[in-house]
């Protein structure tokens, strides 16, 4: 435990805080957004926004596997139960998540479906050899942090000729998605959403390096500081983008050395390459149609993914009304701007995606920090706690 | 013991299981009731050997509680599905202030289950009710068939009496109060959760499951006037806390650094993207009690074995949204919520 409580230290943090509000600039403001919902519970958890100024300010990203997921491909989990009769694993973090009518994988599991939470795909994996006779089908989500373990099932299933074993491949990347956030026209003009540098992600870059956030800080002209999930991390990233933008530079630098790489994980990537293959498009919640943004199994491995052996067709469904998700996914909004939040969206009775997972920013923001607001010491942060408040 | 003799043929409890019979209500229940329950659970109120067990109570309040146990696996480190059914009750009746008289036992049996684990289970109850001094007085038995029950699940229900002076409850926290924790946090939860996910850690993680009663009755001599007395299982203790601060409308103020975790728990925790406070225990209790009788409570409950590591964590202060607030570690400050379904660890 040594090694994780040097990076939580109060002390330091407290240094550390000192250094950034000497060093940010007064007279502007920096709008830092944490990619990944790691870094957002991080924040949330150890009350890291109480230890930055006034002008230094968290927009939260994308970077949370279940929230990004639309609607139509949750419907297509749960109709791989019901109708083609499969067993469908699943991370934990998915059961909760609305689908269309009210539906969620948790309901279908109460309704009969053969719904079971897994840990990793390992365990589907392992259901499916104990039962030669079922479907076996693993609902694949994640960013490119959880790619390898993919490639491996499937190799692993080709070279037992496992028959019975299929994945429903939902891996999207993240680079594509930065850019895609960075391009849109909301960003861009900087008048809706102000995002002036990335915290780039930590363990998805464990597996692609550093590298493939290149092009994209050079092209936006905005840093990318990769930083690990805890806290010390997010203050010690956010001192060098802070300093990166005092200097004028818009470069990828890396904070979390002690695990990333400019190349990443090679024999990983090569892995992943081998088993899975870029798809044009994929629809996200929130951002919509992002090209070459999502991963599908090649050809040679049709027979263990479930789109073709169940002939799966996505519709495309829209989110609830008045759910703010989307904005929040894009950071051009915040969970206390949505007229749900905490109000009829909760995470015991999520409407949006954003409320489900903990990397979920609107469910860090129930979870951990709805008394921001609340009484004079916690209010002025930038974040308001009630919707009344995000209203004014 | 000539009670025996009745039956032609022993219990095959080494290689023999439970079959439909033995929840029929014939001589094979009465078989397994004889020979496995009466046989290690023996005492003078189950000997009675009637529908229920009768006996005299002194004048007084009257405390009932019951408990469901469904815990798999059976077996973990620390404990069994047998103590934790005792204790767990025990303690139900013992956070009322009540001083438990007795328990009564529901047993639902899955067809097949293996009647070695049967007589372990039953064997751990005895020796659970034994070393507190509660009797299971009366119990009843039932089995399912097989697919429709997980082994086996026990119901217990207790009974206690409560001192004259006495009655916590858990509207009863105010403003100023100090909130008491009787030791580390977390212990129970990681031991069922690393057995059932198979982790084998370096040290084994040892379940805290204890029958609390003794502590509480060393405490309330100390301080009569304990205004919230609660055990944090399931949900843990940011679960309870909240369930008090609804319950009083009121909100607290806890300091992370006063609350003790073992560093075994804090360590698998933290491998398993898990937070303590939301991990189950079944041998710890939240007293919250005047801030001027803190010093007194917490001498009595660090002198008693079951609370040697007590700590203050905190106080209640007045708050109508009745947030639980934390000054972390680190030196920001967030919200301890309810659990909001189970707890899941990290995806990416």
């Amino acid at each position: 435990m040594k090694y994780v409580d040097e990076y939580r230290d109060g002390d330091l943090a407290r240094k550390l805080a000192a250094t950034i509000a000497r060093e940010a600039n007064t007279g502007r403001s920096y709008h830092i957004m944490e990619f990944c919902g790691g870094h957002t519970h991080a924040i949330f958890r150890y009350g890291v926004q109480d230890l930055m100024p006034e002008n230094v300010r968290f927009v939260h990203g994308p970077g949370c596997p279940v929230c990004v997921l639309p609607i139509g491909r949750i419907d297509n989990a749960i109709e791989l139960a019901e109708k083609h009769g499969a067993t469908v694993c699943t991370y934990g973090d998915m059961m909760r998540v609305p689908a269309s009518e009210r539906r969620s994988l948790i309901k279908a599991k109460a309704d009969g479906a053969d719904i079971r939470m897994v840990y990793s795909i390992r365990d589907a994996l392992k259901i499916a050899r104990e039962t030669p006779g079922r479907e076996v089908v693993f609902f694949a989500i994640g960013f490119e942090t959880t790619t390898p373990p993919t490639a491996v099932a499937i190799l692993e299933a080709e070279r037992e000729r496992l028959e019975n074993f299929s994945v429903f491949c939902n891996h999207v990347l993240t680079p594509a998605a930065v850019a895609h956030i960075l391009s849109s026209p909301e960003v861009q003009d900087h008048r809706t959403v102000a995002i002036d540098a990335f915290l780039g992600p930590s363990h998805v870059s464990s597996v692609i390096g550093s590298r493939p956030y290149e092009a994209a800080a050079e092209h936006f002209r905005r840093p990318v500081v990769i930083a690990g999930f805890e806290p010390l991390d997010v203050m010690q990233a956010t001192l060098m983008v802070i300093r990166q933008l005092n200097e004028g530079r818009h470069e990828v630098e890396n904070e979390y050395v002690r695990v990333v790489t400019r190349e990443g994980n090679v024999k990983a990537q090569a892995l992943v390459a081998e088993v899975l293959e870029m798809r044009e498009t994929f629809e996200w919640r929130g951002l919509g149609e992002v090209p070459n943004s999502a991963l599908r199994i090649r050809d040679r491995f049709a027979a263990f993914d479930a789109e073709r052996r169940f002939a799966v067709t996505t519709r495309k469904v829209r989110d609830a009304k008045s759910c703010e998700c989307p904005s929040i996914l894009r950071g051009a909004k915040r969970p206390t701007d949505c007229k749900l939040f905490g109000t009829v969206c909760t995470p015991e009775n999520p409407i949006g995606s954003c409320m489900v997972s903990s990397e979920g920013a609107c469910a860090a923001y129930y979870s951990y920090g709805r008394f921001r607001g609340s009484d004079a010491g916690g209010a002025g942060k930038g974040v308001p706690a009630t919707t009344q408040e995000a209203a004014e | 013991m000539t009670m025996m003799g009745r039956f032609a043929c022993r219990l095959d409890v080494k290689a023999g299981t439970v079959d439909m019979t033995h929840g029929a209500g014939g001589r094979a229940t009465h078989q397994l009731v004889t020979e496995l329950f009466a046989r290690h659970l023996d005492n003078a109120l189950l000997a009675q050997g009637n529908d229920g067990a009768a006996f005299d109570v002194p004048t007084g309040r009257m405390v009932v509680s019951t408990d469901g146990h469904v815990v798999s696996p059976l077996f973990f480190p620390g404990g069994d599905i047998g103590s934790l059914a005792v204790h767990g009750t025990i303690n139900d009746v013992a956070m009322m202030g009540a001083r438990p008289l007795a328990l009564a036992a529901g047993f639902i049996i899955e067809e097949g289950f293996p009647l070695a684990d049967l007589e372990r289970v039953v064997v751990s109850m005895a020796a659970a009710a034994r070393e507190a001094g509660v009797p299971v007085a009366t119990g009843d038995t039932k089995v399912v068939e097989k697919g429709k029950g997980d082994g086996l699940f026990i119901t217990t229900t207790g009974i206690g009496l409560v001192p004259p002076g006495v009655d916590p409850s858990g509207a009863k926290a105010r403003p100023g109060d100090k909130v008491i924790l009787s030791g580390t946090i977390g212990d129970h939860g990681v031991a069922i959760l690393s057995k059932r996910a198979g982790l084998e850690f370096e040290t084994e993680i040892r379940s805290d499951t204890a029958a609390l009663h003794g502590l509480v009755a060393a405490m309330l001599d100390a301080v009569p006037d304990i205004h919230c007395l609660r055990d944090p299982t399931r949900g843990g203790l940011g679960s309870t806390l909240n369930e008090i601060a609804q319950q009083s409308r009121a909100g607290m103020r806890l300091d992370e650094a006063a609350i003790p975790v073992s560093a075994d728990v804090r360590a698998a925790c933290e491998l398993l993207g898990l937070d303590p406070l939301y991990m189950a225990n079944e041998g710890k209790l939240v007293a919250i009690c005047p801030a001027d009788a803190a010093g007194r409570l917490l001498a009595a409950m660090r002198a008693h074995p079951l609370g040697h590591e007590a700590a203050i964590i905190g106080e209640v202060v007045a708050d109508g949204n009745g947030f639980i607030e934390m000054a972390t570690l680190f030196g920001g400050r967030r919200i301890v919520d309810w659990l909001n379904g189970e707890q899941l660890p990290r995806i990416c």
